[in-house]
């Protein structure tokens, strides 16, 4: 008990250390200057004026930087990206396949644009993302170009946005932003020309899904082999969490008579999120990409569930929908409204659900890993550094212990509301105080 | 103001989740038997109380 005790009091006057520390900082030159950096921004934001830049967040890619940047940073490292970063200057090149509709196709290798220097046919890679300049009379073909500038610009309706301009040869062209289909939420938005690029996302899903199979066949194997026989090998380690989905989850929420046939289905998606979530912890080569943290990907799932639930529906499931029995007419008038909204809320908040924790997860990781930096004043003060790499690595830790529940605990949440909304859907109701219905 | 209306968000998701959390424990006590069920419904009405808490933060801090 006293160890214990011990213990907590540690861990408080480490924290309060924290705090101390972190109040400390505001007093810094680093925080002035931030301050500054601000003051200069917002005199920008009245001017429209494009002289003043900020280019610090262009520095940092190019390994130059002067100022830290967590936001900006924590951002790049949870959107997707053209390509894989490994170490300072070191990169994996993925494949890129891009459409312009005015030019038509270009592919090739991520590395052609040598991280910004290099546009081919208008494209740059920008943080990552390949962006596209907009102007034609840009050149086509391999071109050198000049930095990448940042600016923030004022919007017509009062917000500020990033704009990135691209110099080539004295001149400045405005870069569209990255081609994305998520609506711009993680800085992408509709542009002029589409990405068809094995991305970081595309290459893990494409890796999750060669691990699945490879995994799944083995294990087949192994029921065809030990048939009516205690499993083996690999077996042995799945065949719990099959027994597991199969008496807590499908047959409770869709029923003894039905869930065989949506029993791959809710298994599919209860794995294949677990290993996009596995692989997104792993900070290196083959993981390092937020799947299950793009709504794009999420968005695609829930609409896999909407149209599985949707095709099932029975008679009384739109019954239920449409025209609610055994209520009053004028109830009904408004509980049909709201039943045909909640028809697109379920897969919505399906998709909400993973996206947001999913990527939360990896904000406060990438956070507290920021702490480094932060303390540190980028590079000035080694103490601070090695003190928020201690408390920031303590913390991260820790955090990823409870990532790793959470990304059991949300494959599992969304395979279990998947096939509560199928329960409902091939449900069969009786209502033993109305009139039987007449078979059509 | 978007990261002060995520901050409430949460508050109402932490008593939420607590209520599920603390009805879950007190209903395992007294049916100790049943701690299956109930753990299971106990994750997934947390889920729907989160799903509500997490459309507030996204719509906070995104939008």
């Amino acid at each position: 008990m006293k160890v214990e005790f011990k213990k907590v009091t540690l861990l408080i006057a480490l924290l309060a250390l924290g705090f101390s520390f972190g109040i400390a900082q505001h007093d810094s030159p680093a925080d002035r200057m931030e301050e500054e950096g601000h003051d200069e921004d917002a005199k920008e934001l009245t001017t429209g004026d494009h002289a003043g830049h900020d280019e610090h967040n262009t520095e940092l890619e190019h390994g130059e930087s002067e100022e830290y940047d967590p936001v900006a940073t924590v951002m790049h490292h949870i959107s997707d990206a053209n390509e894989f970063h490994v170490w300072k200057g070191v990169h994996i090149p993925l494949p890129v396949m891009l459409y312009a509709p005015e030019h038509g196709w270009t592919f090739g290798l991520s590395s052609m644009f040598h991280h910004g220097h290099t546009a081919v046919d208008g494209y740059v890679l920008n943080h990552g993302r390949i962006n596209r300049v907009q102007d034609p009379s840009f050149p086509k073909g391999e071109v050198e170009v000049g930095h990448i500038e940042h600016h923030v610009e004022a919007t017509p309706d009062g917000d500020s946005t990033d704009v990135y301009y691209v110099t080539h040869e004295g001149n400045e062209y405005k870069l569209d932003p990255p081609s994305t289909l998520d609506g711009g939420m993680m800085g992408g938005g509709i542009t002029s020309f589409y990405d068809f690029s094995i991305t970081k996302n595309v290459f893990t899903m494409i890796l999750a899904l060669i691990v699945l199979v490879l995994i799944f066949r083995a294990v087949a194997k192994g029921y065809r082999k030990n048939e009516g026989k205690a499993p083996s090998g690999i077996q042995s380690f799945f065949e719990p969490i099959f027994i597991f989905m199969r008496d807590e989850v499908t047959i409770p929420m869709i029923g003894e008579k039905h869930y065989e046939r949506f029993q791959p289905f809710i298994m599919t998606l209860f794995f294949f999120i677990f290993f996009c979530n596995l692989m997104g912890l792993i900070p290196f080569f083959p993981g390092s990409a937020n799947v299950t943290g793009n709504i794009a990907v999420t968005f695609t799932l829930a609409v896999f569930t909407f149209i599985v639930v949707n095709i099932n529906g029975k008679r009384d499931y739109w019954e239920h929908i449409f025209w609610m029995p055994g209520i009053p007419a004028w109830v009904k008038i408004i509980l049909t409204p709201v039943e045909i909204l909640g028809l697109f809320i379920k897969p919505f908040s399906l998709m909400i659900r993973l996206f947001a924790n999913i990527t939360a997860g990896h904000i406060i990781i990438l956070s507290l890993i920021g702490l480094i930096f932060v303390f540190g004043q980028n590079g000035a003060s080694p103490g601070g550094a090695s003190l928020g790499a201690v408390i920031g690595g303590a913390f991260a830790l820790f955090m990823n212990f409870i990532e790793l529940l959470v990304a059991a605990l949300q494959a599992f949440v969304f395979a279990i509301l998947s096939a509560s909304y199928i329960g409902a859907a091939v449900e069969e109701h009786h209502h033993d105080e109305e009139a039987p219905h007449v078979a059509h | 103001m978007g990261p002060i209306g995520a901050g409430i968000a949460a508050l109402g998701a932490g008593v939420g989740i607590g209520l599920v959390g603390s009805k879950a424990m007190e209903a395992i006590a007294r049916q100790p038997e049943a701690a299956g069920d109930i753990r299971n419904n106990m994750i997934l009405m947390a889920a729907l109380v989160e799903g509500a808490a997490l459309f507030a933060i996204v719509v906070g801090l995104l939008g």
